[in-house]
């Protein structure tokens, strides 16, 4: 690739990232009920099921319970990015931005790039309400943004899974059925809400080495919080290695998965 | 020199149950500065035609130059010479329309103040500065589709690409997008132009193409096209049957003139040379004869008459056209 043409993939990308983000707040229904879900699900299991969940050496349940809601809710706005692209693919503006000189790549990157930041937008509101019912960080600054860093980066790769489910399944409505059908045992099966001390031998190794469970881990060591393991190994020791290992495979498997399919458009 | 060349075009749409022939062999060609019509039904491939040239789609066989460039090999050229306006309108209903320009005119590669200088253009070229500033959400179908053209032609194309571009519009709508389409003719642009009505194409065109299930059928002015087809008639509806001999010899000046009758319910029908002017005489002398009438119409023909004349089949029977690709 020229200068030039990195250039113009680079402007393009940004312009449709704009243009993505000009959405948000002309459809605030769409951000406010992503946050409000969050919000939902802090509140159930700070008050409602958080009292039945025992932590190991009686741990605060809230610190425990906050670093998962992020990374759950960077999961589950995987739906909106495969949303965003159906809905984009149904009323043609696909089309048009295929027939247009602009940088190939600029569609997806830009799609991924403003889902990045819509996710910190909503991390931020989240964070703050977490400092509300009782959650701290206790390590230093650059440890809690290397978390932040963390959660962002799986945020990134989670947009490249949209994007491809997107593209795939070509109608709004599928698509929302099907992310949700595959999100929610991916952030249930995890240590995202319980320790995995509490689940059957058999599913233990799978919610101990699923990366939503490497990422809260890798949060909530990097941000001093209660982390407990039921088995020692890769996923309870190396948190952080073990999320950036997931994130390089799942960028490597889906990213070329969704620019053959935006590619395969045109067959 | 011609600024748009197909040959032997197929596409062929597969799918686990089917296998649809949506083009079997698409000839056309565009000249510098003239605008083609397509006509043909839903499902005839009009829209998979235009989304070829417009490098959206690959053909199976054949092959298609725009301004002289491949559409598969020079796709990327060949984007920077075209606009494209669809059947649905392409724009962003959430941003104002004057976002929707400058987005559109960004990704024509103009820079920044550029873009907002020709959108601020096109937006008083099409009527539409007063809703700039407003969501596209809140535009009514005529404007959603000026919008759409005028996305279209932020890049100053060579070569325009409309498709279907008044289907669904209410009267009005269509006769606005119609003043806005003869304008860009009069400015000398290169125009494929796809349409179910040929009145439209009539309005529109200098040279129209019939297709039908994937293949030009017909080509030609819209003068030679009408001819083929008998061009306008008076179709008459007496009163009595008894005087249906008698309406005749009036109608066609004797009684072997050519005509078409509709017995049983008392209807002739005879080409009008003349129009409008022919059938106010037809009905002086009708009245003249005291020959009494329950209907009397100027009918002129229609994509249907076309058709049955053409392929003799009907339009709306156009076969296994997959009209769900056409969308």
């Amino acid at each position: 690739m020229t200068g030039s043409a990195a250039r113009q993939a680079l402007d393009d990308g940004l312009v449709v990232a704009w243009r993505n983000l000009k959405r948000v707040p002309r459809i605030p229904e769409l951000a406010l009920f992503a946050i409000l879900q969050s919000i939902m699900f802090v509140l159930l299991f700070a008050f409602v099921f958080g009292g039945a969940i025992p932590l190991p050496g009686g741990a605060s349940y809230r610190e425990y319970l906050m670093p998962g809601i992020f990374a759950q809710t960077i999961v589950f706005a995987t739906a909106t990015t495969a949303v965003g692209m159906t809905d984009d693919l149904s009323k043609g503006i696909l089309d048009r931005f295929r027939s247009l000189p602009m940088a190939r790549s600029a569609v997806l990157s830009g799609r991924t790039f403003s889902d990045v930041v819509y996710n910190a937008g909503i991390l931020v509101v989240l964070m703050l309400t977490g400092l509300a019912v009782g959650w701290r960080v206790h390590s230093s600054l650059p440890e809690f943004l290397a978390g932040v860093g963390l959660l962002l980066l799986f945020a990134f790769v989670m947009a490249w899974i949209g994007v491809w489910l997107g593209l795939t399944l070509r109608t709004v409505e599928v698509t929302q059925q099907v992310s949700f059908t595959v999100l929610f045992p991916l952030t249930f099966v995890s240590n995202v809400f319980v320790p995995t001390q509490t689940l059957p031998w058999w599913l233990r190794p799978i919610a101990e080495w699923n990366p939503v469970s490497a990422l809260t881990a890798a949060c909530r060591n990097l941000w001093g919080n209660p982390n407990p393991f039921a088995t020692s190994g890769l996923p309870a020791e190396h948190p952080v290695e073990l999320t950036l290992i997931w994130v390089v495979v799942l960028l490597a498997i889906f990213a070329p998965l969704g620019v053959w399919r935006y590619r395969s458009m045109s067959r | 020199m011609n600024a748009v060349v197909a040959e032997g075009l197929v596409k062929i749409y597969r799918s686990r149950t089917s296998e649809v022939r949506a083009l079997d062999g698409l000839d056309l060609t565009v000249g510098e500065g003239t605008v083609l019509g397509l006509l043909g039904p839903n499902g005839a491939g009009k829209t998979t035609t235009v989304r070829i040239l417009a490098t959206l789609l690959r053909p199976d066989a054949g092959h298609a130059t725009v301004a002289g460039l491949d559409v598969v090999r020079q796709a990327q050229q060949i984007r920077r010479l075209i606009g494209l306006s669809g059947q649905y309108a392409a724009v962003d209903e959430n941003l104002t329309g004057r976002e929707n320009l400058w987005l559109f005119g960004r990704l024509y590669q103009l820079p920044s103040a550029e873009a907002r200088r020709r959108a601020n253009d096109l937006l008083e070229q099409f009527d539409l500065a007063d809703a700039a500033e407003r969501v596209v959400k809140t535009y009514s179908g005529g404007m959603r589709r000026r919008l759409d053209l005028a996305s279209a032609l932020m890049g100053r194309p060579r070569i325009l690409f409309l498709d279907e571009p008044t289907t669904g519009l209410d009267p009005r709508g269509r006769l606005g997008m119609w003043d806005v389409i003869r304008g860009l003719v009069r400015e000398g642009a290169t125009l494929l132009l796809t349409t179910q009505y040929l009145e439209e194409a009539d309005e529109l065109a200098n040279t129209i193409a019939v297709v039908d299930r994937g293949k030009i059928i017909a080509r030609g002015t819209s003068d030679e096209l009408k001819a083929q087809v008998g061009g306008e008639r008076i179709e008459v509806v007496v009163h009595a049957r008894d005087d249906i001999a008698r309406a005749i010899q009036v109608l066609t000046a004797g009684p072997d003139g050519d005509h078409t009758i509709d017995e049983h319910v008392r209807r002739i029908a005879v080409p009008a040379k003349g129009g409008a002017q022919r059938l106010a005489q037809v009905v002086r002398e009708l009245d003249d004869a005291q020959i009494a009438i329950d209907d009397i119409a100027l009918r002129r023909p229609t994509l249907d008459d076309v058709f049955l004349t053409l392929t003799g089949h009907a339009a709306g029977a156009a076969g296994a056209g997959g009209g769900s690709h056409d969308g």
